[in-house]
């Protein structure tokens, strides 16, 4: 896992939670592309987190090799759909699966850089302590935002948290109930994505609130 | 894998969508063409692991979208689509 700050020539700024395209070009003209969420917040400097597939054809490039003054070719800010910039007294709800978190961290980020007190809870699961992003930041959350997390694979010695996937019994502990008309943001794998907003959906939420970004194993 | 797991979503091909529509087509609202279903063209099912993208109706299933590009053209279907009701975001 690394994160990376980027320097955009002509970039126009972004809104939290929209993302990016990174082009390679190999000698010869063979082009690969993957898509990364941006984790910074508007105004921000740019900064994508990416994880290491190690049989991937990009993000060993950008984790593992990539240097300070290093060039490549960038698309975006991507995306009008999962975004979120603060307007509204709805509670928000975002959920997170692994690297799912960075589109979600952008917005806790804003919320934080905009002085929001939108009440705001993250359920954010992680196959272990040490897998957890942005953790320290996340140890000290802005007034108002709740952080949970639940760690599926191995917990520490003395943990409290969560430690199972998500279910129904945990979405119905940590997410308001649907009178409260929460907005939500849901960010994870395919299977991660339908387990936690079907569950939401049982809840009562109507399908229309939740707003969902799916990632795929492609590197 | 198995190809549920392949399965992404229309926000996958929004940088796509962005270069052939010069706009942001995620948080635009389709219907298919195929059971009438009415949603933003981010929540469609997305397969990119064809040598085209491929996009699904969340509904019915239908494919409503697809698109195969080359280093000097692009092809775009539509057919299984009826509108898009494009949102400035």
């Amino acid at each position: 896992m690394r994160t990376l700050v980027l320097e955009a020539d002509g970039w126009t700024g972004h809104r939290a939670g929209q993302h990016l395209d990174v082009r390679l070009t190999a000698e010869g003209g063979y082009q690969a592309e993957r898509s990364y969420s941006i984790a910074s917040a508007p105004g921000e400097p740019l900064g994508i987190t990416i994880e290491l597939l190690d049989d991937g054809e990009v993000s060993p490039y950008l984790v593992e090799e990539v240097r300070n003054g290093d060039r490549f070719e960038l698309r975006g800010p991507i995306g009008g759909y999962f975004v979120w910039d603060g307007s509204g007294d709805a509670p928000v709800l975002l959920i997170a699966g692994g690297s799912g978190v960075a589109p979600l961290m952008s917005m806790i980020r804003h919320r934080a850089a905009i002085g929001s007190r939108t009440p705001t809870r993250l359920l954010y699961s992680s196959r272990s302590w040490d897998d957890v992003i942005y953790r320290t930041e996340l140890e000290e959350p802005a007034d108002g935002l709740e952080v949970f997390h639940t760690l599926t694979r191995s917990q520490p010695p003395g943990w409290t948290g969560y430690a199972r996937r998500i279910d129904q019994e945990m979405l119905g502990e940590v997410a308001w109930p649907a009178s409260e008309e929460p907005r939500v943001f849901i960010c994870g794998s395919t299977r991660f994505v339908d387990a936690a907003a079907d569950g939401l959906v049982a809840m009562g939420y109507p399908p229309l609130s939740i707003r969902t970004e799916r990632f795929g194993a492609t590197g | 894998m198995k190809t549920e797991e392949m399965k992404l979503d229309g926000n996958a091909i929004g940088g796509l969508l962005m270069d052939i529509f010069g706009t942001d087509l995620t948080a635009s609202i389709g219907v298919c063409a195929t059971c009438g279903a009415v949603g933003h063209m981010a929540a469609v099912d997305v397969y990119v692991h064809a040598p085209g993208v491929v996009g699904r109706c969340r509904t019915c299933g239908s494919v409503m979208i697809r698109i195969v590009r080359s280093e000097t053209k692009t092809w775009l279907d539509l057919s299984g689509t009826r509108s898009i009701e494009i949102v400035e975001s």
